[in-house]
């Protein structure tokens, strides 16, 4: 009996690490709200596109936690988000065999290339639990790999981030090839069903929404779990200081590898509920400015918050959507004019801005007769 | 009779012989050329033949003619050649344009004088006073590859001077050799072909040792076919040759324009600590400013219009060395010592400028032309050509990055780039405006990618994203090279353009691209500084 009440009080207290009473309340209203009241009132044509932004947001969160909390700028995300839409996309290819345009088991594509065979990596992705778990590993896979060689030998900062846009723009002219099996230019699409629902039917796409709706309030929980603990505290340590972080005896590459590894899984997670929700996945969602935006997403909200991800996503890519449609050839000046401001006006993004805005209005108040007090910028000089 | 009178004698006897032998040729010649329009086939046949015999170039327009239907006979019983563009006849010999009294029959040509005709003429031709048709001429004749063809060719080859001319000359004998009964004269044949090199001998060569239906071999001597496997080998090795050299060549090209998008990027990278991803888009400036100055000869200097990339080069080099600057007065010094907030900025400045020239010049590519003087290329052999454009861009990274070199090392703001690059706080100390350095440096380093846009627009087409296939390469480049070192950025330049370009034909385009990328990853973790890294402390 106490064993049990001991373990209901350390996840009391674990989850009063996490949030306030105040914090949990408005989530546990954030979630019904995404989860159940939009899915209700919001027309069927919307569902999809908010469908896609949960899953952009889930890419947010994904990111942050990287970027914001152990300081490491990926530019490589747009492949584990690609990844793990292929694996979805190959699961959805599989469980329509012998219904495509050329009524033969394998995928349409494979026919018009006049293979007779699958190919072997293609194996197994007929079973739906195979291909989840696959669409997972693989990608953690290859941030493993990748991330043991690259934290290993201490490459970090801009490096990273050159390294890693360069390993994305190589997979995605791997994926452009015919020959490697993924449907070249044209990517997987044509989809039918999940798990025997007609994709095009409204219903499915209410559950799929419902289903990124769960999955993104989980990668929250989760996300702020991990940055709540002493990993958390340790990776901050080491965005901040990591000399000195591992001259206290912290390993940093181990530390970095997990959070790499968690976070590719999480973007995979996130692309494999984007692709039955857009209908298609192809080498262009690996374009390196693909993953630029996502970064510009977590910047705009406000690094290392996890709640500013969040809005940053929605917001950039609901101006997006409406910029795109009513101006054109706005939209670039716009995101880039984004990209610009934000990192010289608002480096701690909106969220960020928040904080020291109320507090500045607290002593506005307080010494409603004294001036405010003017900001110094910081500058560095060099490095 | 003394010595002097002798002298007088001989020389007019021998002036008489002269004029007396070569009057009695032009009237052979003559005759001959008239007897093309008899109406009896011998009697053409018997004339084409001396013809042959008298081997005069001046026959060849009539026998010409007379091949092509050209040959006409006018009313007093002249021959006469026809020109079906002026309607005029002219003199068969002296090819003036001469009053024929009409009218002109056309001469009857059967196919039998046509085949007499050809050797004929081509030997004929052999004797004509221009390289370019004595070079046509020895190639019809190996066509036609009998024992006549080969004794004419023996001939023209004694006389021939010009070494072009006489190399096709010695291949026509080869071709015919080639077929001869002779083993040895095969044999012969054989080595000249592989003496010259020649690929267009490889198929015929080929057959000859491999065998036929019955598997015997198409060649029956042991002896020949060994010098056509010999000769088989010497061309297939040449082929390759030309092939590497080919992709060499290449290789270097593209490695010039890494080398100046890179060299920019290890001055600014070096000196500011900033990553550009507009950098890129300065080359593509570089490009479109090319393209203006085209456009801009185009419709007021026509007269002039050779000369124009010569104009674009100060001109793409201030358009991006002023952009440069106002982008470092404007965001990036606000951005300094925040490496990784620079490369979004950057990346949103680049966004920004493709659209803007996409708005001004169109989505699509535009066409910028090479000047005469960089068109065609030197033929180092056969079917090797190296196109004067890519050896201009070479020559011209090499000045530029000599320039670079000595504005680093030998002069004053050199010093000054340089120190602030160590030390930027100690360089301030001592009276250094490290400031306006900063502005300048990124200025040059832009000015000098808008250079390497002048270069790229003479290899490739020029459209918006221009810039962004050649950013990731050129920032391979400066990790590659070692941050801020002008040495490595050469090498490593040197390396990825030459290493890309030689595994492209044996791997493809893509995976050579990614097996450079694994090379580069696996080779950062034995040496994270890069290739040149700075020796001493480095702050992790």
């Amino acid at each position: 009996m106490s064993a049990l009440a001991d373990v209901l009080a350390h996840v009391g207290a674990r989850m009063g690490e996490m949030h306030s009473r105040r914090g949990w309340l408005l989530l546990a209203v954030f979630a019904l709200l995404i989860a159940v009241v939009v899915p209700a009132v919001a027309p069927a044509y919307l569902v999809p596109l908010l469908g896609k932004f949960l899953c952009y947001g889930m890419a947010a969160l994904a990111m942050d936690l990287l970027w914001g909390y152990a300081g490491i700028l990926s530019l490589g995300h747009a492949l584990f988000f690609a990844l793990g839409g292929y694996g979805m996309g190959m699961y959805l290819m599989r469980s329509m065999a012998g219904e495509g345009v050329y009524r033969s088991e394998l995928p349409d594509f494979m026919v018009f290339l006049d293979w007779h065979k699958l190919p072997w990596y293609w194996h197994g992705f007929q079973s739906f639990g195979f291909a989840v778990t696959m669409l997972l590993v693989a990608p953690g896979l290859l941030a493993l790999v990748f991330g043991w060689l690259t934290f290993r030998s201490r490459i970090k900062g801009v490096y990273l981030s050159i390294v890693t846009q360069a390993l994305t723009y190589a997979a995605m002219l791997l994926f452009f090839q015919n020959a490697t099996g993924f449907g070249g230019n044209n990517g997987l699409t044509d989809f039918k069903r999940i798990l025997g629902w007609p994709l095009q039917a409204p219903q499915t796409k209410t559950i799929l929404y419902v289903a990124s709706a769960i999955a993104l309030v989980g990668t929250y929980l989760l996300c702020r779990f991990v940055v709540t603990s002493k990993l958390g505290r340790v990776l901050r340590a080491l965005r901040d200081a990591e000399l000195k972080t591992r001259f206290c005896g912290y390993e940093s590459t181990n530390y970095k590898l997990f959070v790499w590894v968690l976070s590719a899984m999480l973007c995979a997670l996130a692309g494999a509920l984007y692709v039955p929700q857009v209908g298609i996945i192809n080498p262009s969602e690996m374009q390196p400015s693909n993953s630029i935006e996502m970064a510009i997403w977590v910047a705009v909200g406000g690094r290392g918050t996890l709640t500013g991800a969040l809005l940053g996503a929605w917001l950039v890519n609901g101006g997006k959507s409406w910029l795109t449609a009513a101006f054109p050839s706005a939209w670039l000046y716009a995101l880039g004019g984004l990209f610009v401001l934000v990192t010289l006006f608002l480096p701690k993004g909106i969220v960020g801005a928040g904080g020291p805005l109320v507090e500045w209005l607290a002593k506005r108040r307080a010494q409603a007769a004294a001036p405010p007090p003017v900001a110094e910028p910081v500058k560095q000089e060099g490095t | 009779m003394t010595a002097r009178r002798a002298i007088l004698l001989g020389a007019g006897g021998l002036l008489l012989w002269l004029s007396f032998s070569s009057a009695a040729h032009a009237g052979m010649l003559e005759d001959a050329v008239q007897g093309l329009a008899s109406s009896s086939e011998d009697k053409v046949e018997d004339s084409i033949r001396s013809l042959g015999t008298l081997d005069d170039a001046r026959a060849w327009p009539a026998l010409d003619a007379l091949s092509d239907d050209r040959l006409r006979v006018g009313a007093d019983g002249k021959v006469y050649i026809w020109d079906s563009k002026t309607h005029d006849a002219k003199d068969p010999i002296t090819l003036a344009v001469v009053q024929a009294p009409r009218p002109l029959k056309e001469v009857e040509v059967s196919n039998e004088i046509r085949r007499v005709a050809g050797p004929v003429l081509a030997q004929l031709r052999l004797g004509s006073p221009s390289a370019g048709e004595r070079l046509a001429a020895a190639e019809e004749l190996s066509k036609a590859g009998d024992a006549e063809a080969t004794t004419l060719l023996h001939k023209a080859l004694d006389r021939e001077k010009d070494p072009k001319v006489r190399d096709a000359l010695t291949l026509a004998v080869a071709r015919v050799d080639l077929a001869s009964p002779s083993a040895d004269a095969r044999v012969g044949a054989l080595q000249i072909i592989k003496k010259l090199g020649n690929d267009e001998f490889l198929s015929a060569v080929q057959r000859m040792v491999s065998k036929n239906d019955q598997g015997q071999f198409n060649e029956p001597d042991a002896k020949v076919r060994a010098a056509a496997q010999e000769v088989v080998d010497a061309i297939a090795g040449q082929q390759r040759l030309v092939s590497v050299v080919g992709s060499l060549l290449h290789g270097l090209s593209l490695a010039s324009v890494l080398l100046f998008a890179a060299l920019g990027l290890a001055v600014t990278f070096g000196l500011l600590g900033v990553i550009n991803m507009a950098h890129g888009e300065m080359l593509m400036l570089g490009a479109y400013s090319t393209y203006a100055v085209q456009t801009f000869f185009q419709a007021h200097m026509p007269g002039a219009f050779r000369w124009y990339l010569l104009a674009a080069v100060p001109v793409a080099f201030l358009v991006t060395m002023l952009v440069g600057m106002l982008l470092e007065r404007t965001v990036i010094r606000h951005l300094y010592g925040r490496p990784l907030e620079t490369l979004l900025g950057t990346w949103g400045i680049s966004l920004g400028l493709i659209q803007t020239v996409r708005l001004i010049f169109g989505a699509q590519n535009v066409a910028v032309a090479n000047p005469d003087w960089l068109a065609g290329g030197i033929e180092i052999t056969h079917g090797l050509v190296l196109p004067w454009s890519r050896i201009g861009v070479i020559g011209f990274v090499i000045v530029v990055a000599a320039g670079v070199w000595f504005l680093l090392q030998k002069t004053r703001l050199g010093l000054y780039v340089r120190a602030v690059t160590q030390n930027r706080a100690m360089a301030a100390c001592m009276g250094i405006s490290t400031k306006r350095i900063d502005m300048w440096m990124f200025g040059l380093g832009s000015g000098i990618a808008g250079l390497g846009g002048v270069a790229l627009s003479q290899l490739s087409n020029v459209g918006p994203e221009l810039g962004q296939s050649y950013i990731i390469d050129s920032f391979m480049v400066v990790v590659l090279g070692g941050v801020g070192r002008l040495a490595g950025a050469v090498a490593a330049a040197l390396g990825l353009g030459v290493v890309n370009k030689i595994l492209e034909p044996l791997a493809g385009a893509v995976l050579g691209k990614i097996a450079v990328l694994a090379f580069i990853i696996l080779f950062i973790q034995r040496r994270p500084q890069g290739l040149f890294a700075i020796k001493g402390r480095v702050d992790a």
